[in-house]
């Protein structure tokens, strides 16, 4: 029977909520009488199968790994043994660190299709058809894979809304004899630790880019933001310089600002790693000299224009 | 000990582009290309390695897969201190998807047998972030992405190195050497071409191979080597801000009037 499998993924005990957009994704996907399943690698695998337990779900794969952390080996081997298993026309895995360091991995290898940061997949006569990003998220460019049977698409976060209806599925152990971990994990480090904010609890932020430019031109918009109220934050190029600490970067790799009600970009064009962790507030504002840059997709008013002249103005505002 | 960078020639685009006439790509028109803003990291992590280890001689060798149009890319490396710079094309590799690409890296890595591949965690154009750990795939090599933070020693059977996760978090490992290890921002502070740098540049020759010369066979190359086909690309329907009019006074006016809904002072 052909089938979808969806390879979920945890770190430190916790399932990560991609895992069940993807579990929604392959539902919605699926053509009738097509299985759903649902892999799990894990020292302890069985922990995760209550989490994953969702609608839409025909069966869970449990694979048993040698190591609690992930390591790009094990997942490598463990995917290739589940494919092996349920001959899955298509393997969704989550767009994320771990997968940066398995799945390009396994495609090659194996031969399978391979598409990453999919954000849209559609199923055509010809086979599955995955849309993306290109050009800095300027275009949308739409693949396909002639020729291959099985093909590996790792899907960005927040692309599928979650299932979170409980069901019932089979879980099955698959025993995979040749698992073997290359790295050697060490230490978690929570890199904002010692921070002088949390991000994750402000209901008001300015944030500031690339378009600050010097380090020279900080002081002013730290004075702003005290002066309307906001946490000052910032992108990743502000906080790599060290211009401000790790703990006020915005983003995929920093934190999100998940309390926030109005959030102001100056300067920011709108990686899609940035608007991982602010694109859900209700009100952003984005002031940007180029009236294409991304930020502007998801800002709900934008100021085309110069960062330092509209925070001049917004001062004479305030005073 | 020897140092191999994947290098890629990144294209943002000119306001206005335009669509190729078969709809799969941009008119190269409108391209604007430099320096994958990635691989400035990873040159630079492979040269703070050869410089704190002068007792050891560090060989940092650059490699792009692309046409003559990315020697410039070349150049800039070379004029930050890399020692060699190698370039593989002819026209079987165009449309080559990330993993053609690897291939092809993969068969210079063979060639050079280096003690580390360095590559950017993705392009800023096309963020794959599949090319470089894909070598790894073709190189049966240990190999760990989003590298924050590397400690290595030439010579040495490992490296430890640091993982940057998603929200604020990492994680520090030991890994096996060989390895590929793809290079994320802000690992260090890249430095700028000197003018001598760039004056000893324009003077280092440029080694061309052609995918024969390293061992591949046409349909390793282009779309036949490839595990995906771009079939379209568009310009998607997007929700824009609504953009405030006015001068900027007008427009601060506007913005403050928001500021003081939002927050209710």
């Amino acid at each position: 029977m052909s089938s979808i499998l969806v390879i979920a993924e945890h770190r430190r005990g916790e399932l990560r909520p991609v895992s069940l957009e993807l579990v929604a994704a392959a539902n919605e996907l699926r053509a009738a009488g097509e299985q759903v399943v649902v892999g799990l690698i894990g020292k302890n695998a069985h922990a995760f199968v209550a989490a994953v337990s969702k609608e839409g779900v025909d069966e869970i794969a449990t694979v048993t790994a040698p190591v609690e952390d992930f390591d790009p080996d094990v997942s490598e081997e463990a995917v290739r043994a589940l494919i092996a298993q349920y001959s899955p026309s298509l393997v969704l895995i989550p767009h994320s660190v771990d997968s940066y360091g398995y799945v390009a991995v396994l495609a090659a290898k194996d031969q399978l299709g391979l598409a990453t940061d999919v954000y849209k997949i559609a199923r055509e006569e010809g086979g599955w058809v995955a849309t993306r990003g290109g050009y800095g998220q300027k275009v949308a460019v739409e693949l396909d894979f002639p020729g291959r049977s099985c093909v590996c698409l790792a899907v960005r976060s927040g692309s599928y809304k979650p299932n979170e209806a409980a069901a019932s599925p089979t879980v099955t152990a698959v025993d995979v004899p040749a698992l073997q971990a290359r790295s050697t994990p060490l230490d978690y480090i929570e890199v904002s630790a010692g921070g002088d904010v949390d991000i994750t609890t402000v209901p008001f932020i300015m944030s500031v880019g690339r378009g600050l430019g010097d380090e020279a031109n900080l002081p002013r918009f730290k004075e702003l933001a005290e002066q309307v109220g906001a946490t000052l934050c910032c992108s990743r190029p502000i906080a790599d310089s060290g211009w401000l600490p790790k703990s006020r970067q915005v983003g995929q790799s920093g934190k999100t600002a998940s309390a926030c009600k109005l959030y102001i970009a100056m300067g920011i064009s709108g990686a899609i790693q940035h608007l991982a962790g602010m694109k859900h507030v209700e009100t952003i504002i984005a002031v940007n000299t180029d009236p294409q840059a991304s930020i502007f997709n998801v800002a709900k008013y934008g100021i085309v224009g110069d960062i330092f002249e509209v925070a001049d103005a917004l001062e004479q505002e305030f005073s | 000990m020897k140092i191999l960078i994947a290098i890629k020639q990144a294209i943002a685009l000119d306001e206005d582009f335009e669509i190729r006439a078969d709809g799969r790509d941009i008119e190269e028109d409108f391209f604007l290309p430099d320096l994958n803003e990635w691989d400035e990291y990873s040159l630079e992590e492979a040269m703070l390695i050869k410089e704190r280890h002068a007792d050891t001689p560090v060989e940092v060798v650059c490699v792009t897969i692309a046409p003559d149009s990315a020697d410039e890319a070349l150049r800039k490396c070379l004029a930050k201190g890399a020692d060699r710079a190698i370039r593989v094309w002819d026209e079987s590799m165009e449309g080559s998807d990330p993993v053609a690409i690897a291939r092809a890296l993969a068969a210079v890595a063979k060639k050079e047998a280096p003690d580390l591949f360095f590559a950017g965690v993705q392009s800023s154009d096309h963020a794959h972030g599949a090319t470089g750990i894909a070598v790894a795939g073709f190189l049966g090599w240990a190999h760990s992405a989003v590298v924050a933070r590397l400690d290595y020693t030439p010579g040495a059977k490992e490296v430890a190195l640091k993982r940057e996760l998603e929200g604020g978090l990492s994680q520090e490992l030991r890994l096996p050497c060989p390895a590929v290890l793809t290079i994320q921002l802000g690992i260090n502070k890249p430095r700028y071409a000197s003018l001598r740098g760039m004056k000893l540049a324009a003077a280092k020759p440029i080694e061309t191979l052609a995918p024969g010369d390293i061992g591949l066979a046409t349909n390793d190359c282009g779309e036949s080597g490839s595990l995906a086909r771009v079939r379209r690309m568009y310009v998607p329907e997007k929700q824009r801000a609504q953009i405030l009019a006015g001068d900027v006074a007008a427009q601060a006016k506007a913005l403050a009037a928001i500021i003081r809904e939002a927050t209710g002072s």
